[in-house]
């Protein structure tokens, strides 16, 4: 049975907002995976908080709103669960970034197999225009009118030295590639990073800046970290340089889903196991 | 009746707990019911640490101020714990490191002879005991067969060397009891969730409840959990809660400190209506505090943690028999009731060894938790008479599961109108009743000691064995609430019938179970607190008692 992919709840996203553009490409994405005759029953949602997050109430499939910057544990939960399901992360930058950052590094060291779609317009939406981890310096926000006083980060960068195994960057205007990025990420078996700029229509309207600095990279991506180092450091989300889209590492190594999988071990077993260690207590 | 007390002491790394437990087995098979405190400083090698292990015909959760031998690996044992010794006390030795001993064995010598590690020195100690104590070398030979196979031979061979020194000194008798399983409270914890069908566990190492997780790491493929440790407790409650969204049943554990970083995830649970087990094993606080010590002082913490209003159900057990029904039962009613439900442990119960029947009743008296029918669409937060909607999980054919940390409609989509803020609010907290109906038909609240007595003794969790045996000495009554939410009000009112006079006892300084009694207009004549970080022992109670007069 396929599905209606939209809920009916009422859209609350600012007119131009980048949130329409991650949902569509999402809402696309999943309606191939339907005619393919895969089942949308095992997709799993999870977001945190923020504007991003409200695409949980938007896509009809099964979805964990879940806490300011702990989205990330609570996919890592449902994956060891049940590896079965396809388990995709929405977070916001002040979610993943500031939040939840330690959940994030982790889920990179451990190699959870689930994709993590950051929706980064660098700055804070919800909460009316705050600067967030990616801002850049000297960014004007309700929090720091007078400029911040400190360097983004780098979250590329960071990825790379956490461990993740596949790790991009879209761009909410270069829709069609976003969708192969965000595929590659879910095809990718193990833990998947997506950065995808997007535009803040109310608080940081960077189109300009973006479409003048953009650039595709091949569609053929290295698996050597130190060149995919050098290229995460070509733009560090401050100076103005150009800004590379696509897939900066991809390497494929044992998932911690896999590792950490149980043998079952059935009622009556269990209540023998039970047993087994109270006699040898005595 | 026969009764005995051995203290262990040494220093940290000595191995105080394991000769502990070696002893605690002797006596066991002697047909004595068992308890054994370890006490240790916050680090890993040097300073003093000391186990004593008491053991009793009848079933003890306690100890005593007196102690009938001391087995002292260095001299600051012998001087520290003077307070501890009778006329009769037997203080047996390392000759080597301790020059006053009454019964020293040259430790050293008898290694060398056997050409044994310094780490069996401790047989030795063990070994001079069990002769001192008029133990057979059978039992003594049975006992290390059976808890040490590894090395067996070469340690029975350095304990008869020191065995053979000695005569009885201070013979004790064989008790009437056949031996039971000796568990500590943290096991009977793990074994209990197990029992109640535990999927996984997922913890930041905290003590006091750190040996749930080591003992729960250990055994998993016997039991066929997941056991995950990760990067702090904020991500051990979310990834449960991920666990339990899925199908699975989770538990977590931790203490005071770690729980304060969980508290944004528990209103999560409850707003979500997910089922989660939380052991919560006190030390004293506030903060870093006594990581090692025991307390009571989180009661009222873990009655009001998290933002907003929901039901959660909270037990506090009071020894490892209790604390292994309990944890089934936490699961049970958790999953049933879709809410946060509590274990509230400290380091007595938690790190103490219990005598345990070794034959519980496996049966689990649980219903099933209410699930989804198959009706499309599936609403999960779906409005009924109980308030409990009927789970499906993600993966099923055609539901759509949505779960959400927002105000929610039954479908589980964000909502801020007020009519449904109205509707979704009552919904949850009508579970509060299903909670009270669910926990009808157990034993909430344990009445003990003299029925007949006007003076009753109000305690909680694990000051259960301190304070049955202080009443029984003193002709009074116990009253313990094992459920202490939903608070067992009818129960309690009926087993306080004919108290005159009621004393609180509890582990912290502000009496917090007596002022949570108070809200349900239970008043407590008196209150006996004690918050150095050290359990109540009988006579310390006994007489604080006499003094708050009967």
């Amino acid at each position: 049975m396929t599905r209606t992919i939209i809920t009916g709840a009422q859209n609350t996203w600012c007119p131009g907002c980048g949130n329409f553009a991650i949902q569509h490409t999402l809402k696309n994405l999943l309606s191939d995976r339907e005619k393919e005759g895969k089942s949308l029953d095992d997709v799993v949602l999870v977001s945190g908080i923020g504007c991003h997050a409200k695409i949980a109430d938007y896509l009809n499939i099964n979805s964990f709103y879940s806490l300011h910057g702990r989205a990330i544990p609570v996919a890592t939960g449902i994956k060891l669960a049940n590896p079965d399901l396809t388990v995709i992360c929405c977070v916001g930058d002040g979610d993943a970034y500031a939040e939840g950052l330690d959940h994030l590094i982790f889920a990179a060291k451990r190699n959870i197999d689930i994709t993590v779609i950051v929706h980064n317009n660098r700055v804070y939406g919800l909460t009316t225009g705050q600067y967030t981890p990616t801002s850049p310096l000297g960014f004007k926000g309700r929090s720091t009118p007078a400029g911040t006083a400190e360097y983004p980060l780098n979250p590329v960068e960071l990825m790379l030295a956490s461990g993740a195994g596949f790790i991009a960057r879209g761009y909410t205007r270069k829709m069609e590639r976003l969708k192969e990025l965000i595929l590659a990420g879910m095809a990718h078996k193990g833990f998947a990073f997506i950065d995808v700029l997007q535009i803040c229509a109310s608080f940081f309207p960077a189109t300009d800046y973006y479409d003048s600095h953009v650039y595709e990279l091949p569609a053929t991506v290295s698996p050597d970290f130190e060149s995919a180092c050098t290229l995460a450091r070509e733009w560090d989300y401050n100076s103005d340089a150009r800004i590379a889209l696509g897939t900066f590492f991809a390497r494929v190594s044992p998932t911690f889903d896999e590792r950490m999988i149980p043998v079952p071990v059935g009622e009556k077993e269990r209540e023998r196991a039970i047993q087994e260690l109270l006699n040898a207590r005595m | 009746m026969n009764e005995v007390s051995v203290l262990i002491g040494g220093k940290a790394g000595d191995g105080i707990n394991s000769a502990g437990a070696m002893v605690a087995q002797l006596l066991n098979h002697l047909g004595y019911r068992i308890y054994l405190y370890f006490d240790y400083p916050s680090l890993i090698r040097g300073g003093h640490n000391f186990a004593v292990i008491r053991g009793s015909e009848q079933s003890v959760g306690t100890c005593r101020n007196h102690v009938d031998f001391v087995l002292a690996l260095n001299e600051e044992t012998i001087e520290r714990h003077k307070e501890k010794y009778t006329k009769k006390t037997v203080i047996i030795s390392n000759k080597d490191l301790v020059k006053n001993g009454s019964y020293g064995i040259p430790v050293k010598t008898i290694l060398a002879e056997e050409k044994a590690p310094v780490i069996m020195g401790n047989s030795a100690l063990i070994g001079g005991f069990a002769k001192a104590a008029g133990i057979e070398w059978e039992v003594v030979d049975a006992v290390f067969r059976r808890h040490i196979p590894k090395g067996a031979d070469q340690n029975l061979a350095v304990a008869k060397k020191a065995f053979d020194l000695f005569d009885p000194v201070h013979p004790i008798n064989k008790c009437e009891n056949g031996s039971q399983s000796l568990v500590s409270g943290n096991e009977a914890i793990g074994l209990g969730l197990i029992w109640g069908g535990l999927n996984a566990y997922v913890s930041y190492p905290m003590t006091p409840s750190s040996g749930i997780l080591h003992f729960l790491a250990e055994q998993k493929d016997r039991f066929g959990i997941t056991v995950v440790h990760p990067e702090n407790e904020i991500a051990v409650i979310l990834m449960a809660l991920g666990f339990a969204y899925a199908g699975k049943k989770s538990a977590i554990g931790t203490s005071g400190g770690g729980f304060c970083l969980m508290t944004e995830g528990l209103s999560l649970s409850g707003m979500a209506e997910i089922p989660l087990v939380i052991v919560v094993s006190q030390r004293t606080g506030p903060s870093t505090g006594l990581p090692t010590y025991t307390g009571q002082s989180d009661l009222q913490f873990v009655l009001h943690a998290g933002q907003g209003e929901f039901p959660r159900m909270i037990v506090a057990p009071g020894d490892a028999q209790e604390a292994l029904y309990w944890s089934e039962r936490a699961m049970d009613i958790a999953w049933k009731c879709q809410c946060p439900a509590f274990i509230l442990a400290d380091k007595t119960l938690s790190e103490g060894i219990y005598s345990l029947d070794p034959d519980p009743a496996l049966n689990r008296s649980g219903s099933e938790a209410s699930l989804w029918d198959s009706k499309i669409p599936y609403r999960r937060y779906e409005d009924t008479a109980s308030g409990l909607s009927p789970m499906a999980f993600p993966g099923a054919k055609d539901a759509v599961v949505k779960v959400n940390s927002y105000m929610h409609d039954e479908a589980g989509i964000t909502a801020e109108d007020a009519d449904i803020s109205n509707q979704m609010t009552k919904k949850r907290l009508k579970k509060w009743e299903t909670l009270i109906d669910v926990m009808q038909g157990h034993t909430l609240v344990i009445q003990s000691g003299n029925p007949d007595a006007s003076t009753a003794l109000l305690c909680w969790g694990s000051t259960k064995g301190v304070c049955e045996e202080a009443a029984e000495e003193l002709g009074i009554r116990v009253i313990r609430p094992i459920v202490l939410a939903p608070f067992p009000i009818v129960q309690i009112k009926k087993a306080l019938m004919g108290v005159i006079r009621l004393i609180a006892v509890e582990e912290n300084m502000t009496a917090q179970l007596a002022a949570l009694a108070e809200r349900h207009g239970i008043i407590t004549h008196e209150k006996i607190l004690r918050y150095d970080g050290r359990p109540f022992t009988v006579e310390d109670l006994v007489s604080r008692i006499k003094e708050a007069g009967i």
